[in-house]
């Protein structure tokens, strides 16, 4: 039963390690413009790999699938380009998945 | 909230925005802090040890990862690298929000805890060159989803047993792709920016059938490699 603790522990202090590397090894250094460009630039390809993930990605396998959430992701997209505000959008994307599943979708 | 907002020294509108980007992410993730309950009851961990793992860990994809080994009968050490392996991205994560987390040791030692995919989203959906709105979406942000995890994995392994059929039902899971999908919409107007997103989509959809989860996150970091050649000075 002790794996039970051993696990949250090690993986916690080794995911924080990972997290607190930047922040407290390069820390309040200015970095060279390039670099800080580059850590300007980034977050837009780290953001769309996100949204492909969270909505392609079938759950617990190596592998891509079209299902209900692609259906949300499209109407995020049409909510979006109608300038709604972020909990529409949230919204929107929920229901338009729930109702295509209610229609059979997976 | 105009008096905070002054006080914190930000736009009321773009205070405004972080509290509600917040809110809604933190909100939306409750159903999954309840699986995650779920599934440390499924992988017999106490109550006890569930909140551990959202507390110390706190990072939703390894800590799903780590319990899905563990409730398979793996070994502690499998669910260990299972759990690492998810959460590389947090160092790329961590190297972005560098610039955006400068401040005294203590500080940089508490935020970093706060390093998750849902509050780098929100740091960077704020105006690029506000700093000081990157920071406070972090630390809302960060500080929303931790109180509101912690407390929905308490309640999943305590008292919810059907939490994944309820995320399926409700189109609970379209939220999160949905979510991001909004926070990385401005950035789609710059051309360099938006070159950068598509490189990355494009390296994440190559890369999920070819290597394991929370990998292609990782990849996806090197689409920024074409956004900086093209627009180098002087191009």
């Amino acid at each position: 039963m002790n794996q039970g603790w051993v696990v949250p522990i090690v993986l916690g202090i080794s995911v924080y390690a990972m997290k607190a590397a930047g922040p407290l090894v390069l820390g309040n250094r200015r970095l060279p413009a390039a670099v800080e460009r580059a850590a300007q630039l980034t977050p837009a390809g780290l953001l769309a790999a996100l949204v492909v993930v969270a909505a392609f990605k079938l759950d617990g396998h190596r592998a891509l699938t079209l299902d209900a959430r692609a259906v949300g992701l499209a109407a995020a997209g049409v909510a979006l380009s109608r300038k709604a505000g972020f909990i529409v959008v949230v919204l929107a994307a929920a229901a338009a998945t729930a109702l295509a599943r209610r229609l059979g979708m997976t | 909230m105009s008096r905070i907002a002054a006080r914190l020294d930000l736009e009321p509108a773009t205070w405004r925005a972080i509290v509600r980007q917040s809110s809604t992410i933190s909100v939306s993730l409750i159903p999954f802090g309840l699986a995650f309950g779920v599934a440390c009851v499924h992988a017999q961990l106490t109550w006890g040890q569930a909140v551990a793992f959202s507390t110390l860990v706190f990072t939703g994809g390894s800590q799903f990862a780590a319990v899905g080994v563990l409730g398979d009968g793996g070994a502690p050490s499998t669910a260990i690298a299972a759990g690492l392996l998810v959460a590389i991205r947090s160092f790329v994560y961590g190297l972005v929000m560098t610039p955006v987390l400068r401040g005294s040791l203590p500080f940089r030692i508490l935020a970093s805890h706060l390093t998750i995919d849902e509050s780098v989203a929100i740091s960077t959906a704020q105006p690029t060159d506000d700093i000081r709105a990157q920071r406070v979406g972090f630390l809302v942000g960060g500080l929303a989803v931790f109180a509101l995890w912690n407390l929905s994995t308490v309640i999943g392994a305590i008292a919810f047993s059907n939490a994944s059929s309820f995320i399926k039902t409700w189109g609970i899971d379209a939220t999160i792709p949905a979510a991001f999908l909004a926070l990385v919409w401005p950035r789609l107007g710059p051309p360099d920016q938006r070159r950068v997103a598509f490189g990355g989509a494009v390296i994440a959809l190559c890369a999920i059938p070819l290597v394991p989860a929370g990998v292609p996150i990782v990849l996806s970091a090197f689409a920024v490699v074409g956004g900086l050649r093209r627009s180098a000075p002087g191009s």
